[in-house]
């Protein structure tokens, strides 16, 4: 993509916006088009926020109702502190690994039913 | 200081001008300078977020409150990652739609309101100046043991490096000074962590043989008749002072001082005396060292061991090289015994004592909150402990520094593939933590006046070369985060300010060219502010930061992200009231009132964390401003895309 070119953009600016008389104004840096797939990404950020805020609160309500059961070991000689403060850091990975997975899969259904594969 | 330490840095600064001076070029348009053009791969834009989140405030001050509080510590590492889901799910790719070069792009997107860019580009300010402090304190921490420079010496040299990176070439030149950096900071903490694993655990840690073991003693004493007796009559007794709950005795021989503390001993139901270290300013302003004058050999000793590792002591308790689980359950066994140093401060006489003295703690009780977060205490500590996770959880995602690198990338997608690089890259980062915060605690390596060096110096055990890379490394991260929040600065100033909101911008060069100006005065300011809070605690600045940045600015992404009536005036309103409740709260917090030199019982707000009141307050004000605003004047702006 060339779009970086700021000379450029800075021309497309004018041509899309005319009247304007400030061209840079609400200008993306680059051209990504129109996003069909943003209501759906959307929706499910806000879900997977959701479940991730919810265990992250049930980690400090924890913390707070009952830190003794924080010492008491789960798995392996790790304790309840160790494996669910791991947990927290690996299962945000695996949220947003699936969350990938899920909007690029939409993202490229989207756009073969709208028969333009070439704009990214 | 040795040679080693001085060619790795200057190799190390001479290759990060090296790359601002290649990019130059790239520099001259103002996409060029405050985007990079948009055109960073998403890989390499992920491991960049990594080199400017990972800063000093990360790598030194989190590893040195695990070496001193334990688990404590690492519950900053699990909010600071959990900030990134806030990134990823809500703000990431609109981010990336709405704005251009600054988060007020994208804020006032759908509104284009003056009032909007000039509170967001105020709040991105002050934010970036709060995460600035911090960075240029560190800088002067850093340069002091590695180079062997005074304090305003290390903050000067960071401060002109920087200006001359981002002045040179923007965002583009930073974005791969920070990716190196990240790289190197992943690389070599694995290195540092594979290193104390393979060493183990041990009673008498001596630092891979380099620094002896020092040995503590321990008198036996009885009361009676209210007065101490001590068994070994080679020591007299000189003083007795209580602290609080905790009695410390001064002893002399040979006419040599010493402080001890006073504790009960369940084995023979009399009294023993524990050796601490102790520091004194004399009347007359010299220095006092464990007894004898201050001098370059005659320092605080190094501390932090293991006194039982599950039950055992002595040789037979030597493990030998650990997987990473085994290492972990043997710390937090319920049979371990830690030895953790804290310390108090009294007038003794005319001269003023800080005692550092030991506290064994159980295992069970170092991995788990409690050492510094007192979650088991009154209903204000528990409080305070939300209010930090809040802001923890909802600041990542308004830093200015991380929300303008949405814009170097080429499109909405590719925020979001580098924001996974960046949770796996930061996620795999903070997991070390606890394992090098750990060892600095077990190793012997704490430094008691600042633990913040905690984790170069459980390098320098390790040999000079680990030390020496660390200290580069950890140097490097201030440079980076330094030359992020100087552009985020910049950015705000002048693209923001001068030219949507002022208007007096007239071409995209002249837009560079102001950006560069502001990138000087920024550095410069830093500069002073770096000095001016020399000694202040780098973790509690970050957390202000943090607060902040959680209070003025996520509430209006959110809102407008979410909440079709959210208004132009809502959100000013919402940024002005989180900012200056935030900041606010913050003056007048018991922190605040112990820097003042006041009792910080007596501070108006008793809360350290002011998230907890000013990030829903925040919210309430773009809600109520939105409502009445709108009923005023119908036909205010929709809400996003």
């Amino acid at each position: 993509m060339q779009d970086g070119a700021p000379p450029g953009s800075e021309r497309a600016g004018r041509t899309c916006r005319k009247g304007e008389k400030r061209p840079m104004l609400h200008e993306p840096a680059a051209k990504s088009g129109a996003d069909p797939a943003f209501l759906y990404k959307r929706r499910l950020g806000a879900w997977m926020f959701t479940l991730y805020a919810v265990i992250y609160a049930g980690f400090v309500i924890v913390n707070l109702t009952s830190p003794g059961l924080m010492e008491k070991t789960i798995v392996g000689g790790l304790n309840l502190a160790v494996v669910y403060g791991f947990g927290l850091i690996v299962f945000a990975l695996i949220l947003a690994l699936i969350y990938n997975r899920a909007c690029g899969r939409r993202e490229a259904k989207l756009r073969s039913a709208a028969g333009q594969g070439g704009r990214a | 200081m040795n040679i080693l330490s001085i060619i790795l840095f200057v190799l190390f600064v001479a290759f990060v001008l090296g790359i601002s001076f290649y990019f130059a070029g790239r520099a001259k348009s103002a996409s060029g300078y405050y985007a990079a053009g948009g055109r960073i791969h998403w890989g390499i834009n992920g491991i960049a977020f990594a080199g400017d989140y990972l800063s000093a405030a990360s790598f030194l001050g989190i590893c040195g409150m695990i070496a001193t509080a334990g688990y404590d510590g690492f519950l900053y590492s699990i909010g600071y990652l959990a900030g990134w889901i806030v990134a990823l799910f809500i703000v990431a790719e609109p981010l990336k739609r709405l704005g251009k070069y600054t988060f007020t792009d994208a804020l006032d997107a759908n509104y284009n309101h003056r009032g909007i860019k000039l509170m967001a580009a105020i709040s991105t300010l002050l934010v970036s100046i709060c995460y600035l402090i911090p960075q240029m304190v560190g800088a002067g921490v850093l340069v002091t043991p590695l180079l062997g420079l005074p304090h305003a010496v290390g903050v000067i040299l960071v401060g002109l490096i920087v200006i001359t990176i981002v002045a040179t070439a923007g965002m583009t030149s930073t974005t791969y000074v920070q990716f190196i950096k990240g790289a190197l900071l992943l690389v070599f903490s694995l290195v540092l962590v594979t290193v104390v694993l393979i060493r183990g655990l041990s009673t008498k840690p001596d630092q891979g043989g380099r620094v002896p073991f020092r040995e503590y003693r321990t008198l036996t004493a009885t009361e009676a008749g209210g007065s101490l007796v001590l068994e070994d009559t080679a020591w007299q007794i000189a003083a007795v002072r209580e602290v609080k709950t905790l009695r410390f005795v001064k002893l002399l021989r040979d006419g040599r001082e010493s402080w001890w503390k006073v504790e009960a001993d369940a084995a023979s139901g009399g009294l023993k005396l524990l050796e601490s270290q102790f520091t004194a300013r004399l009347a007359d302003g010299s220095q006092v060292v464990n007894g004898a004058p201050a001098s370059k050999d005659n320092i605080l000793s190094q501390a932090g061991n293991m006194e039982t590792i599950a039950g055992k002591t002595g040789p037979e308790a030597e493990t030998g090289s650990l997987n990473p689980a085994k290492y972990l359950s043997l710390i937090g066994d319920s049979r371990t015994r830690i030895k953790l140093w804290k310390n108090t401060s009294f007038s003794d006489n005319g001269s003023k004592v800080t005692i550092y003295y030991p506290v064994f703690t159980t295992g069970n009780k170092i991995l788990r909150p409690g050492q510094r977060f007192k979650v088991e205490g009154t209903a204000t500590d528990r409080i305070d402990f939300l209010s930090l996770m809040l802001a923890l959880f909802l600041g990542t995602a308004a830093l200015p520094h991380i929300l303008i690198r949405y814009y170097t990338v080429p499109s909405p997608a590719a925020a979001r593939k580098s924001t996974i690089v960046a949770i796996a890259a930061i996620g795999f980062f903070y997991i070390l933590t606890l394992f090098m915060g750990l060892g600095a605690m077990t190793n012997g390596v704490v430094n008691l006046l600042d633990d913040n060096m905690s984790a170069p110096l459980l390098a320098r055990s390790f040999g000079t070369f680990l030390f020496s890379m660390i200290s580069a490394i950890a140097f490097a991260t201030v440079l980076g985060t330094v030359s992020g929040l100087i552009i985020a600065a910049s950015g705000a100033v002048a693209h923001d300010l001068l030219d949507r909101f002022a208007k007096v911008i007239k071409s995209d060069k002249q837009k560079v060219y102001a950006g560069k100006v502001v990138a000087f005065v920024v550095g410069a300011l830093a500069m002073v502010l770096g000095i001016i809070f020399k000694g202040v605690n780098v973790t509690f600045l970050v957390g202000l930061a943090f607060a902040v940045a959680a209070s003025a600015n996520l509430p209006s992404i959110v809102m407008m992200l979410f909440w079709k009536r959210t208004t132009a005036r809502g959100i000013t309103a919402s940024i002005f009231v989180g900012v200056t409740s935030s900041i606010g709260l913050i003056l007048f917090s018991p922190t605040m009132y112990e820097l003042y030199g006041k009792d910080p019982l007596t501070a108006p707000f008793p809360l350290k964390n002011p998230g907890i009141i000013s990030i829903p307050l925040s919210f309430l004000t773009l809600i109520i401003v939105s409502l009445l605003s709108r009923s005023k004047a119908k036909g205010a702006a929709p809400a996003a895309v």
